[in-house]
C-alpha cells in the first residue's frame, strides 16, 4: 500500500493541493477531492471522452491518468472555460446550436473542442471530425456541435 | 472503477539508472507504464494482476525523436501526437504517421507511447506493422548495459517478448528509405475514428530500375503478434513492377498469417480483407 | 412562440458543468452499494457464499428475505424480482441476486469479486427459434409473454389467385441505447416499518413507474415514497422500465443500513445487464395484382422477450400496428410473439418495436419490385395510404396524408433518380467502391398504443409564482429531448406571454402531478396539449377572479399572478388528457384508433462500399418528415439527427454479441456507437401540417427519425451491390462479405 501524496495542481488557474493516494484517477481526484463534477466518467476506458481535460494544455482521458502523473502540473476543466458570467465563445455557441443535448459528453466535448480551436482557430468540417472523434455523443449525430464549433471560430476563435 | 486502489504502490524514479536498479532489484515485482493509455484500461475494469507500477513518464533519457545520418531515433516515451508533429517523420516514415493518428483519438495520442505500444504487445496494436514495414530496430538497457534486436524478432509469441526482467525498450531505431519508395498504409477498423483494427496492413517497398528490390509488408490483427508477411513479400521481391504476381502474393499470404475469430470480426473475414488489402496495395504499388 | 427556436432552458448549466447529474450529487454519510448477479442463464439458486478477505460484518448485506413489501417489480406485468432468493429460479444471467454496500468504493468493489453463488444449473433458451420449439418450458406453459392479432378482411383467397405472392423474412439483433450517463441512483430511507419515508434521486424517465414499484416493493402508501428525477445524461428509452429496479436496489440498501446509499453502474455492468432493443424476426408474405398493387399482407412478428415480460407485451403492440406500415391493403393477418429466453429482459428503446416490423416492411417491398419488375418507388406510389383509407387496425385515416408528396420531396433533395442512373454507370469501372442510394417510407404512432393514453389519463399543471412568473408542473422529465424548452414554449405560446416568464418545476413526485412516463413520443403532443388547457385555465381563473383583464401585456400579466399568488396563497391549474372525441380502440380486438394519429417520415440515405474491405460509408442522408407543427425547429432537428444516427448505428455496426445469454462486448471499445467521422450531415426537412389533438398543432417527434435509416440503408446497399440477402442489421462488413460470397458462390 503507497503513501498518500500531497499533490500540487494548478486547477482553472488556481494552485490546488490534496492529499491523494499517487494511483488514484485523476478524474476521482477531480470529482470527489475538488468537487469539480463537471468532469464525467461515461466508461472508465478511455474511449468515450466525457472525462476530457486539459493536462498542461493536452486533452487527456483523466479516467486514464494516475494522479501522480499530474504532479505541478495545470488543468484545466469544463468548470473553467467561462470568464465569471461571461460564457467562452464556444460555450455560448453550444447554448446557441443546441450542441448540448442531454449534456453529458458536452464538458468532455467543449475541452476537446477548446483545444481544437487553439490548434486550428478554422477548422474544417473534417477537421473537427476529426479533433472530436474521440468524444462520443449519443444525442445529436454531432451535427449541432459541428455548427456550434464553427461558429465560435468565427466568433473570436480560441476562448483563450 | 473496479480496481482495488488500496493493494497499488507505484514508484517515480529519478532517472533512467534508477529505474532499471528498481527492476533489477526486484525482477518482476514493478511493471513499468508510461502514458497509461493501456494499462488504466485494464485497471479500471478491474482486470489488472499487477499492483506495483514504475511511472517511466518523467524519464528524459527515453524521450524524443533524434535525427541520425541514416536513421531517426525515437525514443521509447515518444507519444503518438509527438509522431503526427515531427516534420522528419513525415518525410521519412509516412506509414508510422498514418499508424500514429489512427491509434485511439487525440486525447490517447497525446499520452500513449511508442515504446508502450510496442510493449504492451496487442496483435492489434497500429504502429507496430509500419515498425516491421520500416525494419526497426530496439534498444533495449538494463544495468547489464546495451543492446539491440530487431523488432521483427521481439515478439516471440502473443504477448511474449524477447525482454528480460530487467531491461527496458530505451529507443527505436529506423533506417532512413534512399532511393525510389513506396509507402503503403491501410487500417481497417471497427469504425473510421477511435478503432481497434480488424486487420491493419503496412508495407513499404525499395523500386530500382523497375523491380522490386526491396519489400516489408507488416501486418497487425491477423496473427498473434504483429507479424511480417514474409511469404507474400518474397513472391513480389525482385519481380518487375510491370508484372506483379498478385494472385501468388496473396496465396503465399496464407503461410503469413493465423486469424482468429473474436468479438470484432471473424478469422473468415481477417483473411479475406487482408488478402484484398493486400492486392490492393500490391496495385498501387504497380502503378506506381 | 411555437415554431421558434429559443435556447434551451437548462443549456447555460450544462456548457458550465454545473448541471447536477446523480452521480454529482453527494449526500453525507452516503454508502457505495453493488449488485451481485446470477452470472448463468438458468439454474436454482442453491446458497451464497461469502469469501475470506472481506470485514463482510461492516457491510451492508441485502437478499431476497430482506425485501419487506412485495418482491416483484410493477410493470405491465409483475414478473419480474428485485432479487432471487435461495431456493429459487434464476431466470437470466444478470439476475439481481444479492446487495453490498460500504462507505468504501474500493473496498466494495473487491467485495463483489469475492462473492460465490453456488446454482443448480439447468438447460437454458436462449434464441428466438428455441423458444418457439419449446426445446424447455421456461415461461408459463408456452413460453409466450404475449401474443397478438390483428385481422382485416380476409387474406385466405387471394393467395391463390393473386398474380404475385412474394415471401421474405427479416431479422434485427438486440441495440444498446449508449447513453453517455451510465444508470445511476441514490435511494435514502429514513425512519423505520410502516413510518419508513421512501426517497430516491436518480437519472430516470418515468418518476410515477419508479414511485409505483418503490410502494409495492416496502408495502407503502403514495405519501411516503418520493421520486426526484436529476438531470439525465441520455436515455433513450434505457432509463424508462430499468430504473424501477435499480431504484428498489438503493433503497433497499438504504432500508437496511439507515444511510443514503448510491448504486451507479460503471459501463461494463450497464451494458451487461440493462435492457436493449428487442431482437426480432418478421416473416412477410404479400400478395400483388398484376399492377403491383397490394392485395394481402401476413405478417408473422416475433420479439425474444427474455426472461420477464417487462414491457415486451406493449413494445410487441407498438410493432405489431406497425407491421401494416404505410401502405394499403385490404387482406391483412397480423401475428405478433414475444417469446420468453433465458436472456436479461430487453425493454424501451427509441421506437419501441416498430422500427423492427417497418424494417421488414420496407425491405420488403424493395424485394417485391424487384420481383414484380417494378420500380420500388413506383411500387410504394401505387400502393400508399390516403385520406379515407383503412389501416389494419380499421383505423380510417383522416387526414389529407400525401405519402407521394413526402417521398417526391426526398426524392429531389436527395437527387435520387439522378444519382441512381450516375452509379449504374460508375459501378461498372474497376476498382472496389460501389455506390448506391436508398429510401424508406414510414410512420409512427403519436402517445400509447390503443387505449393507453385513457389509462394513463395524465394530468399536468401550471403554477403562478411569488415573483409573477409561471412554472410547469408536470412529471415528464428532460433527457435531452428538450421537454424543458418546449412545454415552457407551449405555456408561454398559450398565453401570448414572453418564454422567459415560464420555466419547469424540478420533476420531484412531492410537487409535480403524474403528467404519464417520458416516453412514446407523446410529451410534446400529448402533455403539452394538456399543459396548453392549463394554461388557458390559469388565465381564465385570473380572470375571472378579477386579477387580470384582457387584452393584458407580459407586465399586467405578471402583476396579476403575483397579486393572485399574495392573495391567494397559492395559483395552480391542472388539466387532465380527454379522448378526442372520434376515437375508439378494442383493447381485445386491436381494432379501432391505435393512435390519435401518426407522424411520417421518408429517408433516402446514399452509401459507398468497399468490396476489398466491406466497410460501408453513409455519404449522404436526407430526411423528410411530416410531425405536426415544428414547436422548436433547432431542437427538432437535433432529435433527427440524433434519431438517425441510432438508426444508423443499428443499421450498420452496433451488434450486441453474446455467449450463453451474456453480452461480451460490454464495452465502449467493442460496442461500435458512431464517432463524428462516421455520419454525413443530415439534411433535415419538416413538411408542416398542423394537426388539430396537439398543442399548436404539433404532432410526435422523438422516436420517428429511428424508424427509417436501417431499411433506407439496407436499399442502398441492394442498389450498390444488386440482390443479395439483404435481410438483417445490423449489416455489419462480416454479414455483407458472407451475403456477397452467396452470391460469387452460387
Amino acid at each position: 500500500m503507497a503513501e498518500r501524496i500531497t499533490l500540487n495542481l494548478k486547477v482553472n488557474g488556481e494552485a490546488r493541493t490534496v492529499n491523494v493516494h499517487p494511483f488514484a484517477r485523476l478524474l476521482d481526484v477531480l470529482r470527489e477531492e475538488l468537487r469539480l463534477t463537471g468532469t464525467k466518467e461515461g466508461c472508465g476506458e478511455g474511449e468515450c471522452g466525457a472525462c476530457t481535460v486539459l493536462l498542461d494544455d493536452q486533452v487527456v482521458n483523466s479516467c486514464l491518468v494516475p494522479a501522480v502523473q499530474a504532479q505541478g502540473c495545470a488543468i484545466t476543466t469544463v468548470e473553467g472555460l467561462a470568464r465569471g458570467e461571461d460564457l467562452s465563445s464556444l460555450q455560448a455557441a453550444f447554448v446557441a446550436h443546441n450542441g448540448a443535448q442531454c449534456g453529458f459528453c458536452t464538458p468532455g466535448m467543449l475541452i476537446a473542442a477548446t483545444d481544437l480551436l487553439n490548434r486550428c482557430p478554422d477548422p474544417t468540417d473534417g477537421e473537427i471530425r476529426e479533433g472530436l472523434a474521440g468524444n462520443l455523443c449519443r444525442c445529436t449525430g454531432y451535427a449541432k456541435i459541428l455548427d456550434a464549433v464553427h461558429t465560435a471560430a468565427t466568433d473570436g476563435g480560441a476562448p483563450r | 472503477m473496479r480496481g482495488y486502489l488500496p493493494d497499488c504502490d507505484i514508484r517515480v524514479p529519478a532517472d533512467l539508472a534508477d529505474a532499471l536498479a528498481l527492476l533489477a532489484a526486484e525482477p518482476g515485482v514493478w511493471t513499468p507504464f508510461a502514458g497509461g493509455t493501456d494499462l488504466m484500461v485494464v485497471y479500471n475494469a478491474g482486470r489488472l494482476k499487477a499492483t506495483h507500477f514504475l511511472d517511466l513518464s518523467r524519464l528524459a533519457e527515453l524521450r524524443g525523436i533524434r535525427e541520425e545520418a541514416t536513421h531517426l531515433v525515437f525514443g521509447a516515451l515518444t507519444t503518438y501526437t509527438e509522431i503526427r508533429d515531427c516534420r522528419a517523420v513525415h518525410q521519412h516514415f509516412p506509414n508510422l504517421v498514418k499508424s500514429a493518428r489512427a491509434t485511439g483519438a487525440l486525447a490517447i495520442q497525446n499520452r500513449g507511447t511508442l515504446g508502450g505500444n510496442i510493449v504492451n504487445a496487442s496483435p492489434a496494436a497500429d504502429t507496430p506493422p509500419s515498425l516491421l514495414a520500416y525494419g526497426a530496430e530496439l534498444e533495449l538497457v538494463s544495468p547489464r548495459g546495451l543492446r539491440r534486436v530487431a523488432y521483427d524478432c521481439f515478439h516471440l509469441g502473443y504477448k511474449r517478448l524477447d525482454l528480460a526482467a530487467d531491461e527496458l525498450v530505451a529507443s527505436l531505431r529506423m533506417p532512413k528509405p534512399t532511393g525510389r519508395s513506396f509507402h503503403y498504409f491501410r487500417k481497417v477498423g471497427t469504425r473510421q475514428a477511435q478503432a481497434i483494427s480488424k486487420v491493419c496492413l503496412a508495407a513499404h517497398a525499395r523500386i530500382e530500375a523497375g523491380v522490386v528490390a526491396e519489400l516489408r509488408i507488416g501486418l497487425g490483427s491477423v496473427a498473434p503478434v504483429p507479424q511480417r508477411a514474409r511469404h507474400a513479400e518474397a513472391a513480389i521481391i525482385g519481380k518487375p513492377l510491370s508484372a506483379l504476381p498478385i494472385a501468388a502474393a496473396q496465396a503465399a499470404l496464407l503461410d503469413d498469417i493465423s486469424p482468429i475469430d473474436d468479438i470484432r470480426a471473424s478469422a473468415h473475414f481477417r483473411l479475406v480483407v487482408t488478402q484484398n488489402v493486400l492486392g490492393h496495395m500490391l496495385r498501387e504499388l504497380a502503378n506506381g | 412562440m411555437i415554431g421558434a427556436s429559443p435556447s434551451r432552458k437548462e443549456g447555460r448549466a450544462k456548457v458550465l458543468g454545473t448541471s447536477t447529474y446523480t452521480d454529482d450529487k453527494f449526500l453525507p454519510g452516503a454508502l457505495h452499494g453493488v449488485t451481485i448477479r446470477s452470472q448463468v442463464p438458468r439454474g436454482i439458486l442453491k446458497a451464497i457464499h461469502f469469501g475470506e478477505g472481506i470485514p463482510w460484518a461492516d457491510f451492508t448485506i441485502v437478499t431476497a428475505a430482506d425485501i419487506p413489501g412485495t418482491n416483484r417489480v410493477a410493470s405491465v406485468v409483475d414478473d419480474q424480482p428485485f432479487l432471487v432468493g435461495i431456493g429459487d429460479e434464476i431466470t437470466h444471467p444478470e439476475q439481481p441476486i444479492l446487495l453490498l454496500a460500504h462507505a468504501d468504493r474500493h473496498l466494495v468493489e473487491k467485495a463483489r469479486g469475492a462473492v460465490r453463488l453456488e446454482v443448480e444449473e439447468l438447460p437454458a433458451i436462449l434464441d428466438i427459434q428455441s423458444s418457439l420449439n419449446l426445446q424447455q418450458v421456461i415461461y408459463g406453459t408456452d413460453n409466450l409473454l404475449k401474443e397478438i392479432r390483428i385481422s382485416k378482411g380476409d387474406p385466405g383467397p387471394v393467395w391463390a389467385q393473386a398474380a404475385h405472392v412474394i415471401e421474405g423474412e427479416y431479422q434485427t439483433g438486440a441495440q444498446e441505447h449508449m447513453y453517455l450517463e451510465p444508470n445511476a441512483i441514490i435511494g435514502q430511507v429514513e425512519g423505520k416499518g410502516p413510518e419508513a419515508q421512501v426517497t430516491v434521486w436518480g437519472s430516470l424517465q418515468c418518476p410515477y413507474y419508479v414511485h409505483s414499484a418503490l410502494k409495492q416493493l416496502f408495502g407503502l402508501p403514495d405519501e411516503q415514497v418520493r421520486v426526484v428525477a436529476m438531470e439525465m445524461g441520455g436515455a433513450f428509452g434505457g432509463k424508462e422500465d430499468y430504473p424501477s429496479v435499480n431504484a428498489g436496489h438503493a433503497a433497499l440498501l438504504s432500508w437496511k443500513s439507515g444511510r443514503p446509499v448510491k448504486v451507479v453502474y460503471d459501463r461494463e455492468e450497464d451494458l451487461a445487464c440493462t435492457t436493449k432493443r428487442h431482437p426480432s424476426r418478421t416473416r412477410l408474405r404479400t400478395a400483388f395484382d398484376a399492377d403491383g398493387h397490394l392485395l394481402a399482407l401476413e405478417a408473422d412478428f416475433i420479439l425474444d422477450g427474455g426472461a420477464y415480460a417487462t414491457l415486451s407485451p406493449v413494445v410487441l403492440s407498438r410493432g405489431a400496428v406497425h407491421a401494416g406500415s404505410v401502405y394499403r391493403c385490404p387482406n391483412v393477418r397480423i401475428h405478433a410473439r414475444a417469446v420468453a429466453t433465458n436472456t436479461p429482459p430487453p425493454g424501451a428503446f427509441r421506437g419501441f418495436g416498430a422500427p423492427q416490423s417497418l424494417f421488414a416492411m420496407e425491405r420488403h417491398m424493395e424485394v417485391c419490385a424487384r420481383r414484380l419488375g417494378l420500380d420500388a418507388v413506383e411500387l410504394r406510389r401505387r400502393n400508399f395510404l390516403r385520406m379515407g383509407d383503412t389501416m389494419a387496425t380499421g383505423q380510417v385515416i383522416r387526414e389529407d396524408l400525401d405519402l407521394g408528396g413526402l417521398m417526391d420531396r426526398a426524392l429531389q433533395e436527395s437527387r435520387y433518380q439522378d444519382k441512381r442512373a450516375a452509379f449504374a454507370l460508375t459501378n461498372q469501372e474497376a476498382g472496389p467502391l460501389r455506390r448506391g442510394i436508398g429510401l424508406s417510407v414510414f410512420m409512427h404512432g403519436c402517445g400509447f398504443t390503443g387505449s393507453g393514453e385513457s389509462h394513463l389519463a395524465s394530468v399536468a399543471g401550471v403554477e403562478g409564482l411569488a415573483d409573477g412568473s409561471l412554472s410547469v408542473l408536470a412529471a415528464s422529465t428532460e433527457m435531452g429531448q428538450g421537454k424543458n424548452t418546449v412545454f415552457c414554449q407551449i405555456v408561454a405560446g398559450a398565453l401570448g406571454l414572453p418564454y422567459d416568464m415560464v420555466d419547469v418545476a424540478v420533476v420531484d413526485t412531492d410537487r409535480v402531478p403524474n403528467s404519464g412516463p417520458t416516453v412514446a413520443s407523446r410529451s410534446t403532443m400529448m402533455v403539452g396539449r394538456i399543459l396548453e388547457d392549463a394554461a388557458i385555465g390559469l388565465k381564465l381563473s385570473l380572470v375571472q377572479q378579477g386579477f387580470l383583464k384582457e387584452p393584458y401585456t407580459a407586465e399586467t400579466f405578471r402583476e396579476a399572478v403575483r397579486k393572485a399568488v399574495a392573495r391567494l396563497g397559492s395559483l395552480k391549474c391542472y388539466g387532465q388528457y380527454h379522448r378526442p372525441p372520434n376515437i375508439a380502440w378494442d383493447d381485445v380486438t386491436y381494432q379501432g384508433d391505435a393512435y390519435p394519429t401518426y407522424s411520417w417520415g421518408c429517408y433516402a440515405a446514399e452509401v459507398v462500399v468497399d468490396l476489398d474491405t466491406y466497410e460501408v460509408k453513409v455519404e449522404d442522408f436526407v430526411a423528410v418528415q411530416e410531425v405536426g407543427r415544428v414547436v422548436n425547429p433547432i431542437l427538432a432537428a437535433g432529435q433527427v439527427e440524433g434519431g438517425i444516427a441510432q438508426g444508423i448505428g443499428w443499421g450498420l455496426w452496433e451488434e450486441v454479441t453474446t455467449a450463453q445469454g451474456r453480452m461480451i462486448n460490454n464495452q465502449m471499445t467493442n460496442y461500435i456507437i458512431p464517432t463524428s467521422a462516421d455520419l454525413p450531415r443530415i439534411k433535415v426537412v419538416f413538411l408542416e401540417n398542423a394537426h388539430p389533438a396537439g398543442p399548436g398543432g404539433a404532432k410526435g417527434i422523438g422516436e420517428l427519425p429511428m424508424d427509417g435509416p436501417a431499411p433506407a440503408l439496407l436499399n442502398a446497399l441492394e442498389n450498390a451491390l444488386g440482390a443479395l440477402r439483404l435481410d438483417e442489421v445490423p449489416m455489419t462488413p462480416e454479414r455483407l462479405l458472407v451475403r456477397c460470397e452467396e452470391v460469387s458462390h452460387g
